[in-house]
């Protein structure tokens, strides 16, 4: 169950549009290491995650992933507000224009669409939380790469570097959470199999 | 609290929200931890307090707060991304 409040996780109020920027943001939507993956992945996994606490932070990281997708469609959708169509050709935006228009549609900066093939949730809580470690590394590196681009808008510039910051605080609990799940393990599972399935196995 | 603007109460609401957002994380894996424990007892205070105040003068921030009495004022007021570039 979830309750949708009517606000943004940080303010997003950017005056200028640009639409070859909001191109390259888009991949933090739809794009393989993007908010709308890291929410599917979060809370995909929860199911199969046995300790409770780890259950906490992939349902609280999971849900603020999601709050983090609309911040993303919010930069989005003020970048081009209002575009002439002189500055939809001339900004390369027109590919995306073509099949979209300025409606927000989940796909990376190359045009590929959103798939859950960039993702997994094994049913290994070990291998899971490894994958969520990566996970939040490849969004920071893609925010690195966005700030970059946005160096002469302050306003996307704020916004990013608040999103940027929250994937380092999510990789710090991701790894708290694999060493209590490691620390909790049967003494005799040296090599970590899935403590999720293999419980009961005597041959491991 | 009481006094203050529509958009000084809205800032006041995003910043504590984190605030509590980032408390909640870290109590996750630190249930245990005493002064993470008080600060979110301070902070969820302060928060539905503010949102008390906003959803009462302003309108609603979740669909538990609409007050009904007249008409649906939760798609009335502006959605989160609606500004900027006006």
């Amino acid at each position: 169950m979830w309750t949708y409040i009517k606000m943004l996780e940080f303010p997003v109020n950017i005056k200028t549009t640009n639409a070859a920027l909001a191109t390259a943001i888009m991949s933090q939507l739809g794009g393989p290491d993007g908010e709308k993956g890291a929410s599917v992945r979060y809370l995909s996994q929860r199911y199969a995650m046995p300790d409770k606490r780890i259950v906490g932070v992939l349902t609280d990281i999971g849900t603020e992933e999601l709050g983090h997708e609309e911040m993303v469609a919010a930069i989005i959708t003020q970048l081009t507000k209002n575009l002439t169509m002189d500055e939809i050709e001339k900004s390369g935006f027109y590919q995306y224009y073509v099949d979209h228009t300025t409606g927000i549609y989940p796909q990376a900066a190359s045009g590929v669409p959103f798939s859950a093939a960039t993702l997994q949730s094994t049913g290994d809580p070990i291998a899971d939380l490894h994958e969520d470690l990566a996970a939040e590394q490849k969004a920071r590196l893609t925010y690195d790469n966005i700030l970059r681009l946005s160096k002469d808008e302050p306003d996307v510039y704020e916004a990013i570097k608040f999103l940027r910051a929250r994937e380092m605080v999510h990789y710090q609990r991701f790894g708290e959470s694999l060493r209590m799940m490691q620390d909790n393990l049967d003494s005799k599972n040296f090599y970590a199999f899935n403590p999720a399935f293999d419980k009961g196995a005597t041959c491991l | 609290m009481e006094n203050m603007c529509k958009e000084d109460l809205m800032e006041l609401i995003q910043s504590t929200n984190f605030t509590v957002i980032e408390l909640g994380l870290y109590l996750d894996t630190h249930p245990n931890c005493p002064c993470g424990l008080s600060a979110y007892e301070d902070h969820s205070r302060t928060l539905k307090r503010a949102v008390d105040i906003y959803e009462r003068k302003f309108g609603p921030l979740t669909i538990y707060g609409v007050d009904s009495d007249t008409d649906w004022t939760w798609v009335e007021t502006p959605w989160p991304w609606q500004k900027g570039c006006d």
